[in-house]
């Protein structure tokens, strides 16, 4: 496993957002976490990289502990993170944004190339490379937000939410560039509340409400489950679905 | 400089100044006094380095200290912190340099040239080249070197700096050890241009470098640099003509006077500067 985490808990004060979960990436897959907002998704993400500590539980990166260290370690290590809300620098130029996502290596070279291989994969950002990337819409900021996680060259890549905000076209668009990824062999932890289109690209699938993971799966079989048609594809099984939600 | 990375007016950065300024007295003299016969240059050259080793060690230290395990609080805190700092430099340069004003000597005679009708020293224009040779560099280093960017990404957000793999915290001291190798030069200028040197020096040319950061838009290198420049013509002129201005009635010695005034105009018209807010921010 490349990334593991075992009965991980975060609690802000004394609210408890994820209530000891188990959840595990494999190397080279594509594993989709899906919930309703506030199902403590975007808080699992920041406990793998650092940004809150958790109160209890593991995160084992690469066959290590990386429990709690500071979010700058994983990094050299291959681990990105393009984060909720994309976190663009926005008075940084473009490519100066990409340079910081290179920021761990020294090798001018590959860094060069890198570069240009972002290009390719987003022309638009080539257009845009000494525009400051405040000016960018937002579609061209998730994508410079993907482009500058590319450029650690990471083993794992985080994508908190990257369909947030963004019209259905673009995020089509963004989700095919994710897939793209995946088959060049990079392993993907991908967050969505789109739930649809995350289980259509993912291998495995995890279901989180409320701080817990109550499903978990191969995507199709989560596709085909009734309770996730139900609560997160917005077909009618039964009951309102908004009734059905609230209640778990 | 520092503002703009952790959003801390460092009250404490004139007191800086005034510590390298008397880092550097002290070494200057005594080499001076031992007799060693070392051309002034190198003599200058020595005290410099002193005081920028000093400088920069103290700066460190103080940030770690004092600022760092208030880096999550509420703004005021840190403030209050960084006056509090500025006092403790100064009583403590009080006790080791004493309160009397130490006479820094003339180290080469002064030469006058007159340039389009105005008189200048020879100190008045490597002063000033030093200044923009500095200024340049700064320029250099953060615009345009990986470092610099780091450190600008810092500013604007640090939890995706630390996403990026760098690490706020170095990046941070890092900013403040470089303010503080240049509050070394500064003050070795300082103290060359009055000769004279003492334990309360620092403080209002802090005043004034807060005010001339605000003249130019804080946060901002190039406005800080416009705004000292400008707030150094004003204070000149001002203390010129202030004399005819009044018919006689406020002198010359009102020159500070004039440095606040600027700082309570600002305020009230333009809170964000000459230069801030100048970058374009859409979503």
């Amino acid at each position: 496993m490349l990334l593991e985490l075992i009965g991980l808990e975060v609690a802000y004060g004394g609210i408890k957002a994820v209530k000891g979960i188990d959840l595990a990436v494999a190397r080279g897959e594509l594993v989709c976490l899906i919930g309703a907002n506030g199902a403590g998704k975007t808080t699992t993400l920041k406990a793998v990289c650092g940004l809150v500590y958790p109160r209890a539980g593991r995160v084992y990166y690469d066959g290590d502990d990386i429990t709690g260290t500071p979010s700058h370690r994983p990094v050299a290590r291959g681990l990105a993170m393009v984060p909720e809300g994309r976190g663009i620098f926005r008075q940084l130029t473009v490519e100066e944004n990409l340079a910081m996502g290179a920021f761990v290596r020294g090798d001018r070279q590959g860094v060069r190339r890198d570069l240009e291989q972002v290009f390719e994969l987003f022309p638009r950002l080539a257009e845009r490379r000494t525009q400051s990337g405040g000016t960018l819409s937002g579609g061209e900021q998730q994508m410079l937000a993907i482009g500058r996680a590319m450029m650690s060259r990471p083993k794992l890549l985080l994508l908190d939410e990257p369909s947030m905000g963004l019209a259905p076209l673009l995020v089509q668009r963004i989700f095919q560039t994710v897939q793209e990824i995946s088959r060049e062999g990079v392993t993907i932890l991908l967050i969505e509340q789109n739930a649809r289109l995350a289980l259509e690209i993912a291998v495995r699938g995890y279901v989180m409400e409320s701080g817990t993971i109550t499903l978990a799966g191969p995507a199709a079989e989560l596709l085909a489950d009734p309770k996730v048609r139900e609560a997160y594809l917005g077909e009618i099984v039964a009951a309102e679905p908004a009734i059905e939600r609230d209640r778990a | 400089m520092v503002y703009g990375i952790i959003g801390l007016i460092n009250f404490a950065h004139g007191d800086v100044v005034m510590v390298g300024a008397l880092t550097a007295f002290s070494v200057i003299t005594g080499l001076l006094a031992a007799g060693s016969g070392m051309p002034v240059a190198v003599v200058m050259g020595i005290g410099l380095a002193a005081a920028v080793l000093v400088c920069t060690t103290l700066a460190f230290s103080i940030e770690r200290v004092a600022y760092r395990p208030l880096r999550r609080a509420a703004r005021l805190a840190p403030l209050i912190t960084a006056i509090g700092m500025s006092i403790v430099l100064q009583n403590t340069a009080m006790m080791i340099w004493g309160r009397n004003y130490l006479r820094f000597p003339e180290l080469w005679e002064t030469r006058r040239f007159v340039v389009a009708g105005a008189s200048i020293t020879g100190i008045q224009i490597v002063i000033v080249l030093v200044a923009l040779g500095f200024m340049a560099l700064l320029l250099l280093m953060v615009h345009k070197t990986k470092l610099g960017t780091a450190m600008r990404a810092t500013a604007q957000n640090p939890e995706v700096a630390g996403l990026m793999g760098i690490n706020i915290n170095t990046a941070i001291s890092i900013a403040f050890v470089v303010g503080a190798a240049l509050a070394a030069v500064a003050g070795l200028m300082v103290m060359s241009y009055y000769q004279v040197a003492h334990y309360h020096m620092g403080f209002m040319l802090g005043l004034k470098a807060f005010t001339a950061a605000v003249l130019g838009g804080i946060g901002n290198l190039g406005g800080a640099m416009l705004g000292g420049l400008l707030l150094g013509v004003v204070e000149a002129l001002g203390a010129g003509y202030i004399g005819d201005l009044t018919f006689g009635f406020l002198g010359s010695h009102y020159q500070d006077v004039f440095a606040f005034f600027v700082l309570i105009l600002v305020l009230i018209f333009r809170p964000s500067g000459l230069l801030g807010e100048r970058v374009g921010d859409r979503a």
